[in-house]
């Protein structure tokens, strides 16, 4: 049996290894002086006061806030409700509704977005197209961090309410809301990261006008590689890290388990 | 028993009206369009004909149609590139599958105390953005990169022509297995953990060695782990576009790239959304497989 652990751990840590060396290069060269991404020079804040003057970064950054801010709201809401509803009266139309989307290739849902918001809404693409695709294939996400967390309990307390007269609204109020709410939080926090990380359903339903953080990014590296996209992920990936942090306290098998 | 029903349409109704108007009428509409004509400049030809005096300007030609579909069978190209992508996720699967097993085994045989650690470094990384995690090969694999000097000195010491790694079918390779391992490590772990190690404690006592032990005993439990792992990988890499996009060459054309031509660049609408629909049917297909597999495993063993 040891040996055999030995094996494993011979095989495993170059995976992880695979897994971490790349990151850690991109945060390590953010600090580098020098415009290629090549060799180690000398350290530097450069490229994090560039990024911190460049107007359209900023307004970029500003408006992927305001975008994952509102999708995860409305995705939270909704994504709740479809939680609850898919657990307490087997519905057969609503699951598929909802876990679809996730479980497609995600240009599909970017596409036949695309078609609908410019045929039938007839609405300019920007910050309301982009919220609204964002919120569709959020609710999914929601949903099951919900439902895993109400199939963890007994369902007998919120017959007991029921029995004892509390009215639907009273039920979910004072017995069903604060229950779940380790998940509701789980869940806005991870619609916020889904939203704010997503870039293939942005792009076809960006338009022309605001920019956009996971767009701007493409760009940059589509057109020059340097060092201020190093900064602007070390940054990123700051933030999602306080976040899984931050969500993984609030519900610790919501995010791993189900 | 009243204000129990509007209880329910109270709670299932706001999402399921708000899935339905924005994934299942774009999802029908994109059928429709698939069956339409192109218009002159993007976009769509008139459904219905055209008012009089606007006639004379457009190609003529409205209503619907089979002839994008013809038109997609009729030159081998669009073959090719399905091949070639399906091609690509058979090849990230099969490599996420190696390198995934050996992670996912060490986490289900360490010590329960430090199994959500271990589980938490692989998710990690896969939740930074995207494109960063790309951007990182980008950097990696350039052509002045440390690691690219180091495999054409390799190269060079063997007398070999040096290599552009960056830009390359093995550059998209790279990209593809780094974003998609984590989906294969989990499932597999989530699997291997439930294994019951007494059989292997018997298998041993009845004299297999290491390696009968595993493809006799681990592999054969491990398979519907396997299986939903590949779908999860398998799945996402078929309709992948900004991978090849950003780290493949010219030539590393996969159907996303394909369909994303079509809408923001030659803005042909009919002919893209033909292109989505034949991906969702090869996305359908390999899904129902997967769980018909998973299915026919899992009835078999008990």
């Amino acid at each position: 049996m040891k040996r055999n652990n030995l094996t494993l751990w011979l095989a495993a840590i170059p995976v992880y290894a695979f897994l971490y060396i790349p990151l850690i290069v991109v945060v390590v060269y953010s600090f580098n002086d020098s415009r290629l991404n090549a060799e180690w020079v000398g350290f530097t804040l450069d490229w994090y006061y560039k990024l911190f003057n460049n107007g359209e970064m900023l307004l970029a950054a500003r408006n992927s806030l305001i975008i994952a801010i509102t999708a995860s709201l409305l995705a939270t809401v909704l994504g709740t409700m479809a939680g609850l509803a898919i657990h307490r009266y087997r519905l057969k139309v609503l699951p598929i509704l909802a876990f679809t989307p996730i479980a497609m290739p995600e240009i599909l849902l970017g596409v036949s977005l695309l078609l609908f918001f410019l045929q039938v809404l007839n609405l300019t693409l920007g910050m309301v197209s982009i919220i609204i695709a964002h919120t569709t294939f959020c609710i999914g996400f929601v949903a099951i961090i919900v439902r895993a967390r109400l199939q963890g309990m007994d369902d007998s307390i919120f017959e007991a309410a029921r029995d004892l007269g509390a009215t639907p609204w009273q039920t979910f109020r004072l017995i069903t809301l604060p229950l779940i709410m380790p998940a509701v939080a789980a869940g806005a926090l991870m619609s916020f990261t889904l939203s704010i990380d997503d870039f293939v359903i942005t792009f076809f339903t960006k338009g022309v006008g605001e920019p956009i953080l996971p767009i701007q990014i493409y760009t940059m590296i589509k057109i020059s590689v340097t060092p201020e996209v190093n900064a602007i992920s070390t940054l990123l990936m700051l933030l999602t890290l306080a976040l899984i942090i931050l969500a993984n306290r609030l519900d610790a098998g919501a995010l791993r388990g189900e | 028993m009243n204000r129990l029903r509007l209880t329910r349409w109270l709670v299932s109704l706001p999402p399921t009206l708000f899935l339905l108007l924005f994934f299942v009428v774009p999802s029908l509409l994109m059928i429709v369009t698939s069956f339409r004509y192109p218009g002159e400049f993007g976009g769509l030809a008139p459904l219905s004909v055209p008012a009089t005096g606007l006639a004379e300007e457009g190609s003529g030609l409205y209503g619907l149609t089979l002839e994008t579909y013809r038109f997609f069978f009729s030159d081998i190209l669009y073959a090719e590139i399905f091949l070639k992508s399906f091609a690509v996720a058979t090849a990230t699967t099969l490599i996420c599958l190696v390198m995934a097993y050996p992670v996912a085994m060490l986490i289900a045989r360490s010590a329960k105390k430090y199994r959500n650690l271990m589980v938490l470094l692989v998710v990690l990384p896969f939740a930074s953005n995207f494109l960063i995690r790309i951007y990182a090969w980008m950097i990696i694999l350039g052509p002045e990169s440390t690691f690219s000097h180091l495999i054409n000195s390799v190269l060079d010491v063997l007398g070999l022509e040096p290599v552009m790694l960056l830009f390359s079918p093995f550059a998209v390779l790279v990209g593809t297995v780094y974003v998609h391992l984590p989906f294969m490590i989990l499932p597999l772990y989530t699997n291997l953990e439930k294994h019951d190690p007494v059989l292997l404690d018997a298998a041993q006592d009845l004299g297999a060695n290491r390696w009968q032990r595993f493809w006799r005993v681990t592999w054969p439990q491990s398979l519907p782990g396997v299986f939903s792992g590949s779908a999860l990988v398998f799945i996402p890499v078929l309709g992948m576009f900004a991978i090849p996009d950003i780290l493949g060459g010219t030539g590393d054309i996969l159907i996303g790239n394909l369909i994303k031509d079509q809408f923001l660049g030659t803005r042909d609408w009919p002919f893209g959304s033909t292109l989505s629909i034949m991906l969702t049917l090869a996305v359908l297909s390999v899904a129902g497989l997967a769980t018909w597999f998973a299915r026919s495993r899992t009835a078999s063993s008990n």
